[in-house]
């Protein structure tokens, strides 16, 4: 074992993460902040009333160039068939069809290149995947120097308009390459806490600036992980390596709509027999906790005989409901709306029922048809 | 006059009279986060020093709370169960967690005074 192994990494964030009061902890090989000095609780509100601003530059970025729809022999998402200016979700899968990580994917217009954004604890292990799958077809380029900020919330609109005047105009799920406060950007409208916002990515060197410059906006507060965590809770977003993994297919994971319909038509991704074979046996559920009690990750699932159904995958205080919530998976049998079940939380039983996602409604800038 | 005693996992007592008072420190409270759940002991439960005696949820974690001495619980904070922001607010007053009768007052004599508790906290 060498020492270097231990070593977290930063992210061109640091200085200002401990300037700003952040509790830093160790997530997906980095130092990040749980939290800053406002906590949670008040990070989450704010985030849901005004602007948040979240370093998730540990996220791995990469450019893939070449014959890019190659990209569709690893994900069931429609590749192919994305328009310039847009971004999409999709599912990373391993040759047995489950989900080795998920990611978001861009076409930006005029650009051949696809620009991928993948989740930070899997990133060596995707890019080499997709690198080596992809091989003859094309080729993969990390941005390990590449910083990216979110910022979230609905005033996030009017702060970026400041910095990025015309921004404004961009709608749900689109992407362009823009200018904040003078620096290059790849700017889209997405995030990961259900409420309308920005993702944008910069050169490394040009994240603190840019970030000082956001913070310097009154409506603008530094989030940390621990709010990113109940946030996107609380819209019902999969947190891989704890909703969704390995052992998980696209079916039992309730996440077939991000399959394209042409996927599912050609049946030609890996595990299509599988996944589009017929109701799965077990299945991804929100979950509402009778009471304040919270459950969390881990804790086992029953019936109302007291029979072990699932497990909880997710599970914490949603500070926008005022109320736990949870996420998990039951056989598929007790997995309808309204299902009443039992939380095993410190060995008692914790009523619950089985509720539908998202907990709080999105508020997404969706295009005007 | 009343005397405040510590555990080095952030319990405070108070013993009044024949009654003790329990909850835990302002450390505590911050290092929790925010406080959103508590789970308080029954009346009449019958609790040993070091043993599991409630339970508090923050928006971070679960933690067990411990009694500083063995004891009879006589009574608990029904305030908390609605406002358990209570313990961040006001840790070593309104956010108190129970009440218990002590089975041996000399057990206080092994935990932490103010002094020696400022002085543990240092070195954490």
């Amino acid at each position: 074992m060498t020492i270097a192994s231990e070593i977290l990494r930063r992210t061109p964030l640091h200085a200002l993460h401990l300037e700003l009061g952040g509790k830093m902890v160790p997530f997906a090989g980095y130092e990040m902040p749980v939290q800053y000095s406002a906590g949670i609780l008040k990070e989450h509100l704010h985030t849901r009333a005004s602007c948040g601003l979240f370093d998730v530059s540990h996220m791995g970025q990469a450019f893939l160039a070449g014959d890019t729809a190659a990209l569709e022999r690893v994900t069931p998402a429609d590749v192919a068939g994305l328009k310039e200016g847009l971004q999409r979700y999709g599912l990373l899968l391993t040759p047995s069809g489950t989900i080795k990580d998920d990611f978001m994917f861009s076409r930006l217009a005029g650009e051949k290149d696809l620009y991928l954004v993948v989740n930070a604890g899997t990133k060596e292990g995707d890019f080499a995947y997709i690198a080596e799958k992809l091989s003859d077809k094309a080729g993969l380029t990390p941005q390990p120097d590449r910083a990216l900020l979110a910022l979230q919330g609905p005033l996030a609109e009017d702060v970026l308009e400041r910095l990025s005047p015309g921004i404004s105009s961009l709608t749900f799920m689109k992407v362009v390459r823009a200018t904040v406060a003078g620096a290059p950007a790849i700017i889209s409208r997405t995030g990961y806490t259900g409420e309308d916002g920005f993702e944008i990515s910069l050169e490394g060197g040009d994240a603190e600036r840019v970030a000082r410059r956001l913070l310097e906006e009154s409506e603008v507060l530094p989030i940390g992980l621990g709010a990113r965590y109940s946030l996107r809770l609380e819209a019902g977003l999969c947190l891989y390596g704890h909703d969704i993994d390995e052992s998980r297919d696209p079916a039992e994971a309730d996440l077939l709509w991000s399959i394209g319909k042409r996927r599912k038509e050609a049946k030609d991704f890996p595990g299509a027999a599988q996944t589009l074979g017929g109701a799965p046996a077990i299945k991804r559920v929100g979950i509402r906790p009778e009471g304040r009690a919270p459950a969390r990750e881990g804790a086992e699932i029953a019936d109302k005989t007291g029979r072990v159904i699932g497990k909880v995958t997710s599970g914490g205080f949603g500070p926008s409901l005022n109320a736990p919530v949870a996420m998990g998976y039951v056989e598929s049998a007790f997995a309808g709306m309204g299902t009443p079940v039992d939380l095993l939380v410190r060995g008692k039983p914790l009523p619950a029922i089985v509720a539908p996602t998202p907990f709080v409604p999105h508020n997404y800038r969706r295009p005007q048809k | 006059m009343s005397d405040v005693r510590y555990t080095d996992q952030h319990e405070w007592i108070r013993l009044e009279g024949e009654e003790a008072t329990v909850g835990i420190t302002k450390y505590a409270a911050e290092a929790l986060g925010d406080v959103v759940f508590v789970e308080l002991p029954a009346s009449g439960k019958t609790v040993s020093a070091g043993g599991e005696a409630a339970v508090v949820e923050s928006v971070k974690a679960a933690s067990d709370i411990y009694a500083p001495v063995g004891g009879t619980v006589t009574g608990s904070n029904a305030a908390l169960e609605k406002e358990p922001s209570k313990v961040n607010e006001d840790p070593e007053g309104a956010g108190w967690f129970f009440k218990m009768k002590l089975s041996d007052k000399g057990e206080l004599a092994k935990l932490m005074d103010a002094a020696a508790y400022a002085k543990y906290l240092e070195t954490l």
